[in-house]
């Protein structure tokens, strides 16, 4: 009987391989997040060197996807800015889902006032146009890795504490919990380690499509002139920058938004491909 | 008798967030002796769960103790803070539940969450806490207890799973076990296995038992005493020879012709259903369904009165049922 039991474990993890947004999210998620980490070994060229006679060249073996309108590496800077990116997000969906999972947790199992004050807080964030919202803090902190980070984070964190607060809601009354409260368990210990360790299927699915959003919010402060200041290798300011000279040389817009699509899209295929692995309701039958 | 383990008197439990509020346990009043079986039983809805939970104090919000006291040993429970409730519990008084698919936390192992409860009143340290773990596990006399600790509940059966549950709940040697309908969930030949086990741990340990079942088969199995609720109340109560030999009370009469048994040609019901708790009649909450009702019965409520030794029923004509 064992013997079945075990073999029977094995045989899941390729059914769930199987799932095609989850392999194809990954893959794409996992290779941007290889770039940005050995971004120096894998850069051809300085950010920073201009070479003012070959502007706008195109893809060529020198430069492999072509230089800039300061004759600057495109590819370089391309997985510079991978590394801007995917850290404000990293730190962004990090601090957010800490926040959010802490109100959400609080809220749910204590209920009360305490969720009363809790859930108008989040509504009063909610309520606030969220792009302003983001302008307001950035503008008010100046701009800065950790500060667009911060200013993400005032954004977000509503989404973690609306969806921990309702699986806190429904999990509060599991009869495990009510079983851990016979054996003595205080709420902080069911907190911790009775309901929180059960959310962390929705916390992930979440944190990965907060990743892409955070990339595309990223992308837009830059875009707008908010974000990190040139030269930084931004994707957001080059896509912005290249605007100026898309009639006749598009390609420096196309390859940095090229490169934030592919990438959001890559944490959403993820974040999808864990939410139909992750939630019950979502699995196939069979 | 000797001192009891666990004593309740005139226990009410009320609904206090409902409108208008209402009553679902009223006028309880038990006492469990150590190494003691008492049953309860009674129809789903009839106040058994929560006469349970508030002997646990883990009545839901917005359900309270409106009266009467619950004591264990020499500590009144109804008076304590949350925080000495919470030392007591799993300690002193544990729970077995009645869903053992649905009792243990699914992303822990077994032995882990039995470890956690150990180090929590016990004190230990992790090992020890998983060396007691084990040894809890093997006296449910869980098959491979070592290999069965590190597993997750998923992995193990429905006979396991109830198992670690019962290891879970004896691991402190508690005095007094509320085991809320252990084995409903179970087949049946699991389910006089893991009855056996109890009497065994709890014969062991001369632990005080309330066991909370519909199923009269295992009230006559285990019991030494027995509760028989109705819509809140008690309506009979007596040793457990007492009321197979001559249930008094007419519901008990009709709960026991309902048992499907070898010889009787047919099955008697009880006809109708167990009337509102918000809205019970004047009397005898029995009354409409019962088939010696008198105009008494429907206006005056019988009180619980001592018929013969060991044997109290709250009935105006018993005699004639006799």
């Amino acid at each position: 009987m064992a013997d079945t039991k075990l073999r029977a474990r094995r045989f899941r993890l390729p059914r769930r391989l199987r799932n095609a947004a989850l392999l194809i999210g990954a893959a794409i998620s996992s290779t941007i997040i290889l770039l940005a980490v050995f971004a120096p070994f894998l850069a051809t060229h300085d950010l920073a060197a201009m070479d003012m006679v070959n502007r706008f060249s195109g893809p060529s073996v020198e430069h492999l996807l072509g230089t800039d309108n300061f004759g600057r590496d495109i590819w370089s800077r391309l997985i510079y800015g991978a590394r801007i990116s995917l850290t404000i997000a990293i730190i962004a969906v990090v601090c957010s889902a800490i926040i959010g999972t802490i109100v959400g947790l609080v809220s749910g199992y204590f209920g009360g006032w305490v969720d009363l004050l809790l859930m108008r807080l989040t509504d009063i964030f909610l309520g606030f146009p969220p792009l302003l919202l983001v302008l307001a803090v950035v503008a008010v902190l100046g701009p800065g890795l950790f500060n667009v980070a911060a200013s993400l984070v005032v954004v977000s964190w509503t989404e973690y504490a609306r969806v921990v607060r309702s699986t806190t809601l429904s999990l509060r009354e599991q009869n495990y919990v009510q079983a851990a409260r016979a054996l003595g368990a205080s709420p902080w210990r069911i907190l911790l380690r009775e309901i929180l360790p059960n959310s962390l299927g929705p916390i992930t699915v979440l944190a990965s499509l907060g990743l892409g959003t955070a990339i595309v919010w990223e992308s837009a402060l830059s875009f707008l002139g908010f974000g990190l200041p040139p030269p930084a290798p931004t994707w957001g300011w080059s896509l912005s920058y290249g605007t100026r000279f898309i009639r006749d040389e598009p390609w420096l817009s196309v390859v940095s938004g090229a490169a934030i699509m592919v990438t959001v899209l890559g944490f959403n295929l993820l974040g999808d491909g864990l939410r139909d692995v992750l939630d019950p309701r979502h699995k196939n039958r069979g | 008798m000797s001192q009891a383990a666990l004593t309740v008197r005139d226990l009410d439990v009320r609904i206090a967030s409902a409108d208008p509020p209402f009553t679902v346990v009223a006028d309880m009043s038990l006492a469990v002796s150590p190494g003691e079986t008492l049953c309860i039983v009674g129809e789903s809805g009839c106040g058994k769960s929560m006469t349970a939970l508030a002997l646990m104090r883990l009545l839901p919000q917005g359900v309270e103790v409106a009266r009467g006291s619950v004591s264990l040993g020499d500590v009144e429970l109804t008076s304590l803070s949350e925080r000495q409730a919470e030392d007591l519990r799993g300690n002193r008084i544990a729970m077995i539940f009645q869903e053992p698919l649905t009792a243990l936390n699914p992303v822990m192992t077994v032995g882990a969450q039995i470890a956690e409860a150990i180090s929590r009143h016990r004190g230990l340290s992790g090992r020890e806490a998983w060396a007691a773990a084990i040894e809890a596990l093997r006296q449910t006399q869980m098959p491979d207890p070592e290999r069965r600790a590190g597993q997750y509940p998923h992995e193990l059966s429905g006979g396991m799973r109830q198992r670690a549950v019962i290891a879970l709940a004896l691991c402190c040697d508690p005095q007094v076990i509320i085991a809320d309908e252990p084995t409903t969930a179970l087949d049946v030949t699991v389910q006089a296995q893991i009855l056996g086990l109890i009497g065994q741990m709890q014969a062991r340990h001369g632990t005080a038992l309330v066991l909370i079942t519909h199923d009269l088969g295992v009230v006559a199995e285990t019991a030494d005493r027995v509760v028989v609720m109705y819509a809140g109340r008690c309506v009979e109560e007596a040793s457990v020879e007492n009321l197979f030999d001559a249930p008094l009370h007419p519901y008990t009469h009709g709960l026991m012709g309902a048992v499907p048994r070898r010889g009787a040609d047919h099955l008697t019901e009880i006809g109708g259903t167990v009337p509102p708790l918000w809205n019970l009649p004047h009397g005898c909450a029995f009354a409409p369904r019962c088939p010696r009702a008198t105009e008494k019965c429907r206006e005056e409520r019988p009180p619980l009165l001592e018929y013969r030794p060991d044997h109290r029923v709250a009935c105006w004509n018993v005699r004639h049922a006799a």
